[in-house]
């Protein structure tokens, strides 16, 4: 008997807990892999209004990884509804929107006009810059989390998932946040900002400037704000961050994740996301472990000292 | 042989030729002159299948240069259906070329592929031009074969650093007329290279070109196209994430009537209209910092 995949997560029944990560993700992928294959489809995010996207080059690499500065380009939600969304449908995989937008009041409206179209859920990216806070993200606030997260969830019944930043000092405040204004889910995380220089010409590597750090080098930050998120808040946390196999999946799931999101990886393998829920099981299926509910929140941690600072403020 | 067929515009994920994401057993792997570096790989058959100017992603391994995270894009060199190969030319010059030089026969390559749009060939055309600088003539060689078996004329101009340099000329020769540009006698400039292709075009008139590669050229044919009355194509590059058109990572300006639109390289080019180039300054960086592939 294998180990059982499906899951449950955020208001979303899910075939299996992996699913591609918002912005790696879209139809041309159905070139090495039939999408139905997946257990929910998330999509790039879409904006408000129509973006043209950051200056080239928005890509470089790093040790153990990548950074990107796309700048979300797109048509804007209503391109989104009519000429995107249509091209996920016949996969018959849950489809998970990706919004973002300048102010709560944008992603309220957002919320609403994605409310008849059938989606399994909106996950709302609020990595990006809230231009009623002089850009500054709206997961970087307590306050914004919770404004954005509250309209759109007096906006639809439709399941939200809140997508965190990880550049923030007090993302378990945030989460908390996030959780108390009505999220169903949390992903945790986004990349981290960050900067790339080429040393001969004296210029950031992206037209940008800054960009997001991604893969297998920020695993192990982002397993530690899983870890930290997951004994804070009782909705489902979707763990995000440099997944490229089956182990790193059941690493998040110890840390306390319920199900993932593998990003950079598919840019490298295209068809990660169907390889890696392989070793997943083979990995589950080699010790026994029958349901993934033996291994959500299971990291093994010897009792605390008295007096030992938190976990959450140490070193 | 290479495909006999007219290519036709498609986007990605058409069904033309099935993308094959597979490692590849190294059949041969060495420089070739002193500049650029030649692996074959074994395929079969039904994978050999591509349009001249497509390319594929190359993962290429970590060496004592470091671990190219991100896959290079190369085009296709020569495709040998005979023997089921797919080989590619390349100049080492970064961590993922440095990688990819310390394959030997028995190791194998992981390879995406074939993506992107590639070259317009019409059989009614008499007479083509094509213009091609250093690595960027591996991308040309499977397209003179495929002008060849389609009954068109070529005439090529293969620019070159120093004589030393030449290479790829095998397929030009085969297949059209062929003249050697160099920097070294000044041949390779812009004035040189404008008076060549008037002076072939007076001869026998040009239907068509294509060029990739150098900024210069672009802007040289994109001058003669609209004084002499042909049309063009030009292959791109762009630093590029996951190749499928996924990331949005590798875009480019192209002129769409009064507006200019962002497209991405790899799933609507790296083949692209010469007049719908907006700013080939801008769009024809090598990588910079990475490694110098052929598309």
């Amino acid at each position: 008997m294998s180990v059982v995949l499906e899951t449950v997560c955020g208001g979303v029944r899910l075939r299996s807990p992996i699913m591609p990560a918002s912005g790696t993700f879209s139809h041309e992928m159905e070139n090495v892999l039939d999408l139905g294959q997946l257990s929910a489809l998330v999509l790039k995010t879409t904006t408000y209004t129509s973006r043209r996207g950051n200056p080239v080059p928005r890509v470089t690499e790093t040790s153990f990884g990548m950074l990107n500065s796309i700048g979300i380009p797109g048509g804007g939600i209503q391109h989104f509804v009519a000429n995107e969304l249509p091209k996920y449908r016949r996969s018959g995989a849950p489809i998970v929107a990706s919004i973002s937008a300048d102010t709560a009041a944008q992603f309220g409206e957002m919320a609403a006009i994605l409310s008849d179209e059938g989606l399994a859920a909106i996950e709302l990216n609020i990595s990006c810059p809230n231009i009623e806070a002089d850009g500054q993200a709206f997961a970087m606030s307590r306050e914004a989390t919770a404004r954005v997260v509250a309209t759109a969830r007096r906006a639809t019944t439709l399941p939200l998932w809140a997508k965190l930043t990880p550049n923030t000092g007090e993302i378990v405040n945030i989460a908390k946040a996030a959780e108390s204004a009505g999220a169903d889910a949390l992903v945790v995380a986004n990349t981290i900002l960050a900067l790339a220089i080429d040393a001969d010409s004296r210029r950031a590597e992206l037209g940008n400037i800054m960009g997001g750090l991604s893969g297998p080098g920020v695993k192990p930050i982002i397993l530690r704000m899983v870890y930290q998120c997951a004994r804070k808040v009782s909705i489902p946390i979707i763990g995000c961050g440099g997944i490229s196999s089956g182990r790193d999946v059941v690493e998040y799931l110890l840390a306390g994740a319920t199900t993932v999101q593998v990003g950079t990886e598919s840019f490298r393998d295209p068809t990660a996301l169907v390889r890696i829920e392989r070793e997943l099981v083979e990995f589950c299926d080699g010790r026994g472990i029958s349901s993934l509910r033996e291994l959500i929140g299971g990291l093994m941690v010897q009792d605390a000292p008295a007096g030992a600072p938190d976990v959450d403020v140490a070193p | 042989m290479l495909q006999n067929t007219v290519s036709t515009r498609r986007n990605i994920g058409g069904t033309e030729f099935p993308i094959l994401a597979a490692a590849l057993p190294v059949v041969a792997n060495g420089p070739v002159g002193d500049t650029y570096w030649h692996i074959r790989l074994k395929a079969a058959t039904t994978h050999l299948l591509s349009r001249p100017g497509q390319f594929f992603q190359l993962r290429c391994p970590r060496s004592e240069a470091g671990d190219p995270f991100l896959r290079r894009p190369m085009s296709v060199y020569a495709v040998d259906t005979n023997v089921g190969e797919i080989a590619f030319l390349y100049k080492v010059t970064g961590i993922g070329t440095t990688g990819l030089s310390t394959l030997v026969p028995g190791d194998t390559l992981d390879v995406l592929g074939p993506l992107g749009v590639g070259f317009d060939i019409n059989p009614e055309w008499d007479h083509v031009l094509v213009v091609a600088r250093g690595v960027g003539l591996a991308t040309m060689g499977p397209l003179a074969k495929a002008l060849h078996h389609n009954g068109v004329a070529l005439t090529a101009i293969c620019s070159y650093r120093t004589p030393e340099a030449t290479i790829g000329l095998e397929p030009f020769e085969l297949h059209g007329s062929v003249h050697t540009v160099y920097d070294t006698d000044g041949t390779s400039d812009v004035a040189s290279v404008d008076s060549l292709i008037r002076e072939e075009h007076a001869r026998r008139s040009f239907s068509f070109a294509y060029t990739c590669g150098s900024k210069r050229i672009v802007r040289l044919l994109q001058d003669l196209s609209s004084q002499l009355g042909f049309g063009g194509e030009v292959a791109l590059e762009q630093r590029m994430a996951c190749g499928l058109g996924m990331c949005h990572s590798c875009v480019i300006d192209l002129r769409r009537g009064d507006t200019v639109e962002s497209v991405r390289v790899c799933s609507r080019g790296p083949v692209f209209s010469l007049g719908d180039i907006v700013a080939p300054e801008e769009t024809l960086s090598w990588y910079r910092s990475c490694d110098e592939s052929a598309i």
